[in-house]
């Protein structure tokens, strides 16, 4: 059985910019892989590559066996870019259908606006849709064509709260049914909880490639949080596998190369330390250390913590 | 499911087929639910014809032209609102690269050639809609003619009109949706004047033999079948056709432009 699909060596300039360069990816069929990386990283160029939307000037990339033409003519391919908005003088029902008119085996028309929610504005006409609505309707277009491949390009950005939560249902069912799902996003908390695969993606290169807890594991550090006044932080640092201390209030955070060695030594010097919580690094901390985005443990830590915070 | 693509790719014949059908269903339904060009190419040329050619209803022979003023008027006037009629399908193609939906289409299986042929076959249809209204309108001022006149006239308008859907397509790849509206109106407007869609451009200065090389002439001559013998001679046939190649060329290559910017 053919890969979903395979890049090897595929690269794209526009000019002087180098977008893509020479990467070499392979998706099975059945896969969800997350797509993750900066601006400028990439994705999109090779998300138009994959849908042949731009040609590739180095290296191939086959969709499903074939160029990725074909698989499109197929209606094999079902898609979400990233932006876009909706033609006019259709209400959202008509649009959907006309769409589904195009592919050999569409899923029902009303079905799909079920999934998406969007049984209650089918009559609509789509210049009234609101945002959250009208990014509802892409996902229905993308959804309706009942595609091998399905490719989402920053899918959620622009969704309500409900869309978004729909949206992530509506994924699971579908990979569950044999799907190939890639899909591109900065929400790393997204790739983290539905892909089974990151690829992280950095000045047109792939700096990482595997499960999101292989990649976690990859920057490899912890930290320990606890609640513990005054104690000052270069005591803290000097703890056996303890790499950088920060306080937050009365609330210590410890980032740690070594946090098993860092909670016994800790508990054995600071017995009163109380609250204590170990997390592992997050995606976004794998994410900045592996695309180069940071410098030194204390800028990630404190990157990390920002993000917590919000 | 079946996950051979090349199966489905043979497969796909008989769905490419019923497809297309809905999807000009839609486009269709879409373009008469849009108000403005049935302004354009059906009320505005149906109100001039009644304030302009009403009063005049009786002149049997218009500026020497040969034919009765409602005749002339019916013909000009068709000209103006099929011209409207082509080039909106211009417009519709500049509001869909506008909002990215031309993206969209083509990562589907609708085909390049399936999706301008639609655009060519609504605009064709408001052409009709616009001839007919004309007509009728021409008939109840007392414009009569054999039915074979009729429909030579009908025939050389829908050929005529060829230059202008290919100038509907080039344009809409040229031009945004806000400026399409405005060029639209001026382009036809100069058209029809100097096609003589007002009155006849006669004689031989200068103007008079520019004209005989603008499409929209050749459209308002169609009315000649009224006089007998052939409303085209060779060159009224020579400028249609080139016009309508080297049109559809640029139109062609303004496409690929298009497609390649991404």
């Amino acid at each position: 059985m053919p890969s979903a699909i395979a890049a090897n060596n595929l690269s794209k300039s526009y000019g002087q910019t180098k977008a893509v360069r020479g990467i070499d990816v392979t998706i099975e069929v059945g896969e969800t892989v997350a797509l993750l990386g900066p601006n400028g990283a990439g994705k999109s160029t090779t998300i138009d590559m994959i849908l042949g939307l731009a040609e590739p000037d180095g290296g191939t990339i086959s969709v499903l066996g074939g160029a990725p033409a074909h698989a499109i003519d197929a209606g094999a391919v079902g898609a979400m870019l990233q932006t876009g908005a909706l033609i006019r003088d259709l209400n959202v029902r008509e649009l959907v259908a006309m769409v589904a008119s195009l592919y050999p085996a569409p899923l029902d028309v009303d079905e799909t606006l079920k999934f998406t929610g969007l049984q209650d504005v089918a009559d609509q006409r789509t210049q009234k849709l609101s945002g959250g609505q009208t990014q509802r309707v892409r996902f229905a277009v993308a959804l309706v064509s009942n595609p091998e491949l399905l490719v989402l390009d920053e899918p959620t950005v622009a969704m309500d709260v409900e869309g978004r939560h729909s949206f992530w249902n509506t994924m699971r069912s579908q990979a569950a049914g044999g799907k190939t799902v890639l899909f591109a996003t900065h929400y790393l908390e997204e790739a983290d909880a539905y892909a089974d695969r990151a690829i992280l993606m950095a000045h047109g290169r792939i700096v990482a490639d595997g499960p999101p807890t292989e990649i976690r594991a990859m920057v490899g550090s912890r930290t320990i949080r606890a609640t513990l006044p005054g104690v000052e932080l270069g005591a803290l640092g000097q703890l056996a596998g303890v790499s950088a201390a920060e306080r937050r209030g009365e609330a210590v955070v410890l980032a740690c190369s070594d946090s098993d060695a860092a909670i016994r030594a800790l508990i054995a010097a600071y017995p009163d330390a109380r609250d204590i919580e170990i997390a592992a690094a997050g995606l976004e901390e794998a994410f900045l250390q592996l695309t180069g985005d940071s410098s030194e443990a204390g800028d990630a830590l404190s990157g990390m913590l920002a993000v917590e915070g919000t | 499911m079946n996950s051979d693509p090349a199966a489905r790719v043979r497969a796909r014949g008989g769905a490419r087929a019923a497809g297309s059908l809905a999807y000009t269903r839609y486009e269709l339904l879409r373009t008469f639910r849009n108000r403005r060009f049935f302004l354009l190419s059906l009320g505005f040329p149906l109100i001039l014809f009644f304030v302009i050619a009403g009063p005049q209803r009786n002149v049997h022979d218009f500026a020497n032209s040969g034919l009765p003023a409602p005749l002339y008027y019916m013909v000009g006037l068709i000209s103006f609102g099929t011209m409207g009629a082509m080039l909106s399908c211009g417009a519709r193609i500049a509001s869909e690269r506008a909002v990215g939906w031309n993206r969209q289409l083509r990562i589907s299986p609708l085909s390049t050639r399936v999706y301008f042929r639609t655009k060519i076959l609504t605009a064709y249809l408001m052409a009709c809609l616009s001839i007919a209204a004309l007509y009728i309108s021409g008939a109840a001022l007392g414009v009569s003619l054999p039915a074979e006149e009729w429909l030579k006239m009908t025939g050389l308008i829908l050929i005529g009109l060829a230059p202008f859907g290919a100038l509907g397509i080039l344009i809409g790849h040229l031009l945004t949706p806000d400026s399409i509206g405005p060029a639209m109106g001026g382009g036809i407007s100069l058209l029809a004047l100097f096609g003589g869609t007002w009155f006849p451009i006669t004689g031989h200065g200068f103007l008079a033999e520019l004209a005989r090389y603008i499409p929209s002439y050749w459209l308002v001559q169609a009315g000649h079948v009224a006089l007998g013998g052939r409303a085209w001679d060779a060159k009224g046939w020579i400028v249609i056709v080139a016009w309508t190649l080297v049109l559809t060329a640029l139109a062609r290559r303004a496409y690929r432009r298009d497609t390649r910017r991404v």
